[in-house]
């Protein structure tokens, strides 16, 4: 671990907590982990509800403060839902998380905080992620009679629809998105770190060895021998205009 | 919350009168923006409170996942646009989290100097509208006096009186100058107490302005602690958890300053809460002004942070920095990280996933005015119409940042 150099929000030591709260949690763990200064923990999904009482009422994390949905599509299990917790005794912050996927439902941490219920709210109108037991599991920041999950990485940044105050018709009418120039998309990566386009010529790299590799040995080889030569001299019929120096110089 | 639901109520005469619903907002001036909030009421006693945000949703993290790290940062002024230095400073300080990038320490008292002027304005606004909710005038006039002081500045910090997009990854935009210090210095110690102690004595002792204050929304400090509570709001409870002296951040631990907390957790708690911070945040501006050292505003890392002009014009390697800087951005190393600061609202939390490339992979906004306005139906429960106002108004909410 390098020395701490930012001078990002300072919470109590991390020193042996991932060890003291795995052992704490046992079978409910699936993996911990400490990069960055943070500590994730890793949990199944059944068991959520049950590890985060036990580290509410033993551990002494008593506040929820944030619940956060994270879309990863080439996962099995895309749906990524983390919640940090906030110790106000131990003045330490740690990250608790789960994976799901469309279809299956996560379960709900309204029995233990009541404010997760907004937080499962957003997660879900946002990714689509079910929580088993939320009374109350209807949108919250998107429209009214919106269809889709607009934040998961397959929903396109424009939308599908849009909407305007139509005079005519004296009400706000709902149309399907249509941009008047192409979204613009920058692909600013460097072509040696994880560019999608292929530079011309680099398809050659990836091409099998030849087996006799063309060599130049001799000026005869180049195609362009002395006949050549000739033949370029004498010119074509239709030669370029001679250019009249000395007229030029005359006048 | 079901069981707070009644259908109907019993009256002295046996008969039963229905409740009936009404929509407070979504245009309601003391809504503090786009607010709907559907109300069951029996006369005039709340029972039942539904609010409906997300009318001010834009889609912020899903624009930020399109942009580098660098042009993701205006994004965050237009969140809570009445503290737009404390929306950057998380996001600044999540990525300088995961890139490890050292700050230099003027850069690093610049930012808590402003971060701290940021307050008093924020504080400016929602002091002028929680009085002017419950009826006074003339205070709200006299705050914004200061708060037009303090966009002063800041139109002087960066050229901007609102968007400032100052702080940058690795330190702030540009150096201020010495006039610019010497001249808030000046009004920290003159015109600020002096406009501001007049118009809270106005109200402080007023007594209409208690009886629409005192005992209202009484939240216990368990309740504040299971709801999330934070900033003033879990202070006016008697929790004395402030993020800048428990979890310091920038210089903060340089500094000296007192936590004001609440007795009483009501609504003039949470008022007065916010009047001791702005002169506490006064007292930290005047500490930062006396010991602010020379030295760079930015990371002397040119993968980080550009150079300055006169070296592009000399420096073949500035201006290749210059350019893929702007073009390119820079790299974010794998990983997620949360970091949370003491905005005026409360705790304001980003939770960046970074995937390794030039733009952020996710992030995450923790708005201030999420848990609290979630406890609003709590809150106001048994309480009078009226009094939702002054409820909303203590809470102190942006819907800019609450609905991102």
């Amino acid at each position: 671990m390098a020395a701490v150099l930012h001078s990002a929000p300072r919470f109590a030591s991390n020193d042996g907590v991932k060890d003291a709260l795995s052992a704490a949690l046992g079978d409910m763990l699936v993996s911990a982990k400490e990069e960055h200064g943070e500590i994730v923990l890793t949990v199944k999904r059944e068991s959520i509800e049950d590890a985060l009482r036990l580290l509410r009422d033993e551990q002494a994390y008593q506040q929820l403060m944030e619940m956060a949905g994270v879309d990863y599509p080439q996962r099995a299990e895309r749906f990524e839902v983390v919640y940090m917790l906030l110790s106000l005794t131990k003045n330490h912050r740690i990250m608790v998380k789960v994976s799901t996927d469309e279809a299956t439902p996560v379960p709900t941490v309204t029995t233990l905080w009541p404010n997760a219920g907004w937080l499962e709210r957003e997660v879900f109108d946002m990714y689509g992620v079910l929580f088993a037991g939320n009374t109350d599991l209807r949108r919250i920041l998107t429209d009214y009679g919106f269809e889709g999950h607009p934040f998961r990485k397959d929903f396109p940044l424009t939308g599908y629809q849009e909407l305007r105050y139509s005079e005519e018709e004296k009400r706000v009418v709902y149309e399907p998105v249509n941009l008047a120039q192409d979204f613009r998309s920058f692909d600013f990566m460097s072509p040696w770190e994880g560019a999608e386009y292929i530079l011309p010529g680099d398809e050659k790299a990836d091409a099998p060895p030849v087996e006799m590799p063309k060599a130049t040995e001799s000026a005869k080889q180049t195609g362009a021998g002395e006949k050549a030569d000739d033949k370029a001299a004498k010119g074509t019929d239709a030669d370029p205009p001679k250019m009249d120096d000395k007229k030029e110089e005359g006048e | 919350m079901s069981e707070m639901q009644l259908d109907s109520s019993p009256t002295t005469t046996g008969e039963e009168i229905t409740n009936y619903t009404i929509n407070f907002g979504p245009q309601h001036p003391a809504a503090h923006g786009v607010l709907r909030m559907v109300m069951e009421l029996d006369g005039e006693i709340i029972e039942r409170i539904d609010p409906h945000v997300g009318l001010l949703h834009r889609g912020t993290e899903k624009l930020i996942e399109h942009k580098t790290y660098l042009q993701a940062l205006p994004y965050f002024d237009r969140l809570d646009y009445c503290s737009p230095l404390a929306m950057e400073h998380s996001y600044v300080l999540a990525i300088e989290k995961l890139l490890n990038v050292e700050v230099p320490i003027r850069a690093q008292y610049l930012r808590v100097l402003f971060a701290e002027l940021t307050r008093i304005c924020n504080h400016m606004l929602n002091i002028g509208a929680h009085v002017m909710d419950v009826g006074a005038m003339t205070p709200n006039l006299w705050v914004f006096e200061l708060r037009e002081d303090c966009m002063n500045f800041f139109e002087r910090m960066s050229g901007a009186r609102m968007h400032h997009a100052y702080l940058r990854p690795g330190g702030v935009h540009q150096d201020v100058p010495l006039k610019l210090l010497t001249d808030i210095g000046d009004w920290v110690d003159g015109r600020l107490p002096e406009l501001f102690g007049d118009a809270m004595s106005l109200v402080m002792d007023n007594r209409i302005f208690k009886q629409r204050n005192v005992d209202i929304a009484v939240v216990s400090k368990e309740d504040a602690v299971r709801w999330g509570f934070s900033g003033p709001m879990i202070r006016a409870a008697g929790i004395p958890w402030d993020i800048r002296k428990s979890q310091p951040y920038e210089v903060y631990d340089r500094m000296e300053f007192d936590i004001p907390v609440g007795t009483n957790s009501d609504c003039y708690d949470r008022f007065m809460v916010r009047v001791k911070e702005v002169y506490e945040s006064a007292k930290i501006i005047k500490q930062c002004l006396a010991e602010i050292p020379e030295g760079p505003i930015a990371s002397l890392d040119r993968k980080v942070s550009p150079p300055k002009r006169g070296e592009m014009k000399q420096s073949m390697e500035a201006l290749i920095h210059h350019f893929k800087l702007y073009t390119e951005g820079f790299h974010v190393p794998a990983g997620e990280v949360y970091a949370a600061t003491e905005s005026p609202k409360g705790e304001f939390g980003v939770y960046l996933v970074s995937d390794g490339s030039n733009k952020p992979y996710r992030c995450k906004i923790r708005p201030t005015a999420f848990s609290h306005l979630q406890a609003m139906d709590f809150m106001s429960k048994g309480h009078m119409l009226p009094d939702a106002t002054a409820i909303l108004g203590a809470i102190d909410v942006v819907f800019g940042e609450c609905d991102r």
